[in-house]
């Protein structure tokens, strides 16, 4: 594997695409978090909430993205993580995270992160400075 | 809701539990054994298992006395965390929450707000270990039921 301390300006991560998004995934993150707004679960109060049906946590892709970087623990850690949440993931989506590293500024890489649905539309959107030790 | 602006919760002692990290990691896919083998954690540069930077959602932050913003209809906007170090298994981590702006400005959902809230973690000594913004939106309909 590469190390992260050794990418090139314009080099990405390996993404990862996560498994269609289910029900449980949502019940095991509202539990996992402490975040039961019922629009993440229940059915009924994700349309009286005008939402064609439940969407996941925000939470719960942005926690997901996270991993992209876990492999590299040895060499750092991430020190900024910001996320803008750009669109609703609803069950059965298909979403996918990317990294790509955009600037090195001597110990720290920045890298733009994405995640996008089946239909190559973003999600979430945002940044990721990781500090090497 | 602009009153509300500096305003913060007493800080409260969390505990980074074993248990609600392996929780959380497996909420999330990300069962790393440097979260989860404590092999792993002693032989690690921290001596110990860490927690996924996202994790810091878990902690008790403490109430803002005066505000009230329940979550149904709020609308999450952004999320920014920044981290000194990682969070270490076991560790007392000590909390607090702050609204630390407020504005309104006109958009898809009528007249809207957006209430920026920290939440801070630091350790025994007052050091900070982590800081986070949450963006928050609360709809012209929200704010009207709500009366903020």
């Amino acid at each position: 594997m590469t190390k992260i301390a050794e990418l090139y300006v314009g080099d990405t991560l390996n993404e990862i695409q996560l498994d269609p998004v289910s029900r449980i995934d949502l019940i095991k993150y509202a539990g996992a978090s402490g975040d039961f707004n019922p629009i993440h679960t229940i059915d009924e109060e994700a349309k009286k909430a005008g939402l064609p049906g439940i969407i996941a946590h925000g939470m719960w892709t942005m926690g997901n993205l996270a991993k992209l970087f876990t492999t590299y623990y040895e060499e750092g850690f991430i020190q900024d993580y910001s996320i803008r949440f750009r669109g609703m993931v609803f069950l059965n989506d298909v979403v996918t995270l990317k990294a790509e590293l955009k600037e090195r500024d001597e110990n720290l890489l920045k890298f733009d992160v994405l995640a996008v649905n089946q239909e190559g539309k973003p999600v979430l959107k945002g940044n990721v400075v990781y500090r090497l030790f | 809701m602009k009153e509300m602006i500096g305003k913060a919760s007493a800080k409260v002692r969390n505990t980074v539990e074993r248990g609600a990290v392996k929780k959380f990691a497996e909420a999330v896919g990300d069962v790393h054994p440097i979260y989860l083998d404590e092999e792993v954690g002693k032989k690690s540069r921290f001596g110990e298992n860490i927690a996924p930077p996202t994790f810091a959602r878990v902690f008790d932050y403490g109430v803002i006395e005066g505000l009230n913003m329940p979550n149904k209809g709020l609308i999450h906007g952004e999320q920014i965390y920044h981290y000194e170090r990682p969070l270490l298994v076991g560790e007392d981590v000590y909390c607090y929450a702050k609204v630390s702006d407020y504005y309104e400005k006109p958009g898809a959902l009528g007249n809207m707000g957006f209430v920026v809230l920290e939440n801070n973690g630091e350790d025994k000594d007052g050091k900070t270990i982590f800081t986070s913004k949450s963006i928050v939106i609360l709809s012209e309909a929200y704010r009207k039921v709500q009366q903020v």
